[in-house]
């Protein structure tokens, strides 16, 4: 009777437990010996316990690569999350290898990876800029065809949150087109409006007694 | 009529690559780095008028031009200063590259070349794949290289590939990539069909403070007024940008609370 109660402590297996859990009635029994085989497989080839078993068929060990690529990249997405993931990317970061803000007045400002979206299969890995704080796609084809789940959407904010110190002064300067040397009138309307709300939020964090200055990570220059 | 002069181009290209002569503006625009630029006609600079001025800016300005045209000189060269001529064509090749680009046949000849997105695209997401536009800061020579613009977040980027960081932007000039937007509407059209879009950077699903220092400070570089308020905002920016004088007016409520 005991052994029937669900949540008791007396359950013989793990799986029986979770399964016995009350809302948990969609899910099925899975063998043992497939997350076995499947997981701990996989986790041995990424930590190089073990290697791909040669004797199996090539289209089989070409799914267990795949698959061991999958789950290291979305370990990859929680890892820059830790404190030990983020020293690492801080030294990615101060090295550039993420490339560069294509933009102009962004003075080759390096870039962070981000991802649209937590859920992977949905959109590729995107650049964020921390001076003009836009996105951009990868210059080269082999890096935008990366997943940006891999990323995360929360690690450029994590990452600043960390090492506020790295967060650039950003640059004022704006492209004001002009044509035989006079001011395209739409556009510079537009500029005008922008540049009246950048004024308004200055004025905003002034208030406030926030140090926008020059020398401030996220001030202004 | 774009796309006969690029295939006229092209057969002229196919047949030349038997000769071994090759006309110098098209030996020099099928160079490797050299492909924003289209080739001048001949009559065009032919014309004295279109190269007002230059000759004060182009040393061995003279010889250059007979080098471009590909006109036998009835006079010696010495040989050390072939480089210099050399470097001198292509400079005044430049400068008649950004006036010639600002006539129609210009115009049009970048319209083959803007179709076929030989500048690239922007590389912001919410641009959405944006052709650009070449464009120079200055029209003077020697300050700046060349600089792409895209017309629809209205900014300038540096060109994906290095191997354009050795062009001068005054080789395309301050006003040819506005003029030529005015000159097509469809890149206007273009424009208007792209969402009007700003990124927000978000921590486990949430907004950033504004007062935080990694909070949102640029907004206002992409922002589009998003309500009547803002739009009435910006009726106001017509001519000028509009005095804070609202920001008197909640000092004093606030001073009043």
């Amino acid at each position: 009777m005991d052994k029937d109660d669900s949540g008791s402590d007396y359950t013989e297996y793990w799986i029986d437990w979770f399964l016995g859990m009350k809302g948990n009635e969609y899910f099925c029994d899975i063998d043992p010996e497939y997350i076995r085989d499947r997981l701990t497989t996989l986790i041995d080839i990424i930590t190089d316990v073990s290697v791909i078993d040669d004797s199996l068929p090539e289209k089989k060990r070409r799914e267990i690569e795949d698959d061991c690529k999958f789950l290291y990249s979305l370990i990859h997405s929680r890892y820059i999350l830790t404190i030990k993931g983020l020293s690492q990317m801080y030294e990615k970061y101060t090295d550039s290898d993420f490339g560069y803000c294509p933009r102009e007045f962004c003075r080759l400002q390096p870039l962070l990876p981000v991802g649209l979206s937590d859920i992977p299969n949905l959109s590729t890995v995107k650049l964020y800029c921390p001076n003009c704080e836009d996105i951009y796609n990868p210059k080269s084809v082999r890096h935008s065809r990366l997943d940006g789940a891999f990323f995360g959407t929360s690690f450029p904010a994590m990452f600043f949150q960390t090492y506020p110190e790295l967060i650039p002064t950003h640059s004022l300067n704006i492209y004001t087109p002009k044509m035989f040397g006079f001011h395209v009138h739409q556009s510079a309307q537009l500029t005008r409006w922008r540049l009246f709300q950048r004024e308004k939020q200055m004025k905003e964090l002034e208030s406030q007694d926030i140090d926008i200055g020059t020398s401030t990570p996220g001030g202004y220059k | 009529m774009t796309t006969n002069r690029i295939v006229e181009s092209d057969q002229m290209s196919q047949e030349s690559g038997s000769d071994e002569e090759q006309p110098w503006i098209q030996e020099y625009c099928m160079m490797f780095g050299h492909e924003y630029f289209v080739e001048v006609s001949n009559e065009f600079i032919e014309d004295d008028f279109n190269l007002t001025g230059l000759s004060s800016i182009v040393p061995f300005y003279r010889e250059a031009l007979d080098m471009i045209l590909d006109y036998q000189p009835d006079y010696q060269i010495k040989s050390e200063s072939l480089p210099i001529i050399h470097h001198s064509a292509e400079l005044l090749y430049g400068l008649i590259h950004a006036r010639y680009i600002l006539t129609k046949p210009g115009l049009q000849a970048m319209a083959g070349k803007y179709e076929k997105a030989v500048f690239g695209t922007c590389l912001r997401v919410h641009c959405e794949g944006m052709y650009l536009l070449p464009i120079g800061r200055y029209d003077q020579v020697g300050i700046e290289t060349v600089r792409l613009y895209c017309p629809s977040c209205n900014d300038i980027y540096l060109p994906s590939s290095s191997k354009y960081l050795h062009i001068d932007g005054a080789f395309f000039g301050t006003s040819f990539a506005i003029l030529f937007v005015n000159m097509f509407n469809e890149i206007q059209r273009r424009v208007n069909l792209i969402p009007k879009q700003i990124f927000d950077l978000k921590l486990f699903g949430f907004k950033i403070n504004k007062i935080a220092p990694s909070g949102p400070r640029m907004k206002w570089l992409r922002q589009y007024p998003t309500n009547s308020a803002e739009e009435e905002e910006l009726q106001r920016c017509k001519f000028e940008i509009p005095t804070l004088e609202t920001e008197s007016e909640t000092d004093v409520k606030m001073g009043s609370d």
